[in-house]
């Protein structure tokens, strides 16, 4: 067994490479489903914005599956953040996803997020608030037994007259209210 | 993956993790289909292969012409094939094309330092560029990052998503990088560092230097049904 490359930073100088402000929007060439919009702010463990974070999102299809036949919705997003550490996706909620031992998992999409001062990515997930009766029953929330930190992965739901509802998830890298990571 | 081959989140050599490095154990999250999967690079919705960094619009950029290449492996040496790999780099004077670098460098208005490659059936992958120049950074004072182009991996999913970067051989600045030795095993560390292959040379045109990326295996595989 080879052992695989180790991580590095992105450092702060990616954007030439890697900023694709289309790939905010997961929906732009049409798909089944409720539009929606998730977005939020980076912080430092100062609870300063990171200005120079990329984001990537990965999920199902509102079917909850992660083939993506349809060609149009890949079910992947990249977004950097801003002067002000705010970032957004443009998507759809996912439908629930099979879990191990048939167990169901709670509608979610998949977070990395790079930036200056991390050496390897973190991985966390975004579940939707509206949910709750499904995030109740999701074994990796259900792992998680300090309900502050289970909370920090679950984005509330606000309702936007004649706009799309939206989804708020901020990352907090260290600190009060620091984001639950996941080792996978 | 503890085993000092990757880096640590909190590495105070390097100032940028001292507020940035999260405090809290990462929680183990068993591999589930979220996991396994990833998005795919079959159809060209990435944009096309942009493999040539060495000229914008014909006119060559500034520097030492070199070829870089490699595969895309897996941990049991298999390619990985179709994947998205996406390259940026400094200019040959140690300046990025990027309105946050303020080091006092000239740019180079023939020179971008942005590239892409989907891998082939073999996992290769192939740039033409310029050899990056060192650049200081304010990490310490009178510290200079070693020469390296950054390079970001998919693979087959969302798992074996990584970015890293790729170093030079005989570089000096490599002995004091605190980026470079984050990686705790000496050997991991210097699979950071390219080879000069002279059979990836052309004659009165570019060095070359070889270099492959090993990407973390899928683990078990659930299977969608």
């Amino acid at each position: 067994m080879a052992i695989p490359t180790s991580s590095q930073t992105i450092g702060p100088f990616f954007r030439a490479a890697l900023e694709r402000p289309a790939w905010s929007d997961l929906t732009r060439e049409g798909v089944a489903g409720e539009g929606v919009r998730i977005e939020g702010t980076v912080y430092d463990g100062d609870r300063t914005p990171v200005p120079d974070a990329l984001l990537e999102l990965w999920q199902a299809d509102a079917n909850g599956s992660y083939t993506h036949a349809d060609g149009r919705f890949r079910g992947f997003g990249r977004a950097c953040t801003d002067h002000d550490g705010r970032f957004w996706f443009r998507t759809i909620v996912p439908g629930p996803v099979p879990g191990a031992n048939g167990a169901v998992q709670a509608p979610h999409a998949n977070l990395t997020i790079f930036a200056r001062g991390l050496l390897k990515r973190l991985v966390t997930r975004i579940y939707f608030g509206d949910h709750a009766e499904e995030n109740v029953r999701d074994p990796l929330l259900a792992s998680i037994e300090d309900a502050a930190v289970r909370a920090t992965l679950i984005a509330p739901r606000t309702e936007h007259a004649g706009g799309i509802p939206v989804y708020t998830f901020d990352v907090v890298l260290q600190g009060a209210g620091e984001t639950a990571f996941l080792a996978i | 993956m503890t085993d000092g081959t990757q880096p640590p989140y909190d590495f105070p050599a390097y100032t940028s993790t001292i507020k940035r490095h999260p405090k809290r154990a990462l929680i183990e999250a068993p591999q589930t289909l979220s996991e396994v999967t990833g998005p795919t690079f079959a159809s060209p919705w990435y944009g096309p292969n942009a493999t040539d960094l060495s000229r914008v619009d014909g006119r060559e950029a500034q520097g030492q012409r070199i070829i870089v290449a490699g595969r895309v492996l897996d941990e049991d040496g298999r390619p990985v094939r179709g994947t998205l790999v996406e390259v940026w780099q400094a200019n040959a004077a140690g300046r990025y094309h990027h309105d946050g670098d303020q080091h006092d460098a000239p740019l180079d208005p023939n020179f971008i330092g942005a590239g892409q490659a989907v891998t082939d059936d073999e996992g290769r992958w192939r740039f033409l560029t310029i050899r990056p120049g060192a650049y200081p950074w304010r990490n310490t004072y009178n510290a200079w990052r070693p020469a390296h182009i950054h390079f970001s991996v998919f693979g087959p999913s969302f798992a074996t998503r990584m970015i890293t970067q790729m170093y030079f051989p005989g570089d000096p600045l490599l002995e004091t990088d605190p980026v470079f030795h984050s990686i705790p095993d000496a050997a991991a560390r210097n699979r950071l560092i390219s080879a000069y292959d002279p059979q990836l040379s052309e004659a009165e045109y570019a060095l070359g230097y070889r270099w492959d990326v090993i990407l973390r295996g899928r683990g078990a595989t659930p299977v969608e049904s």
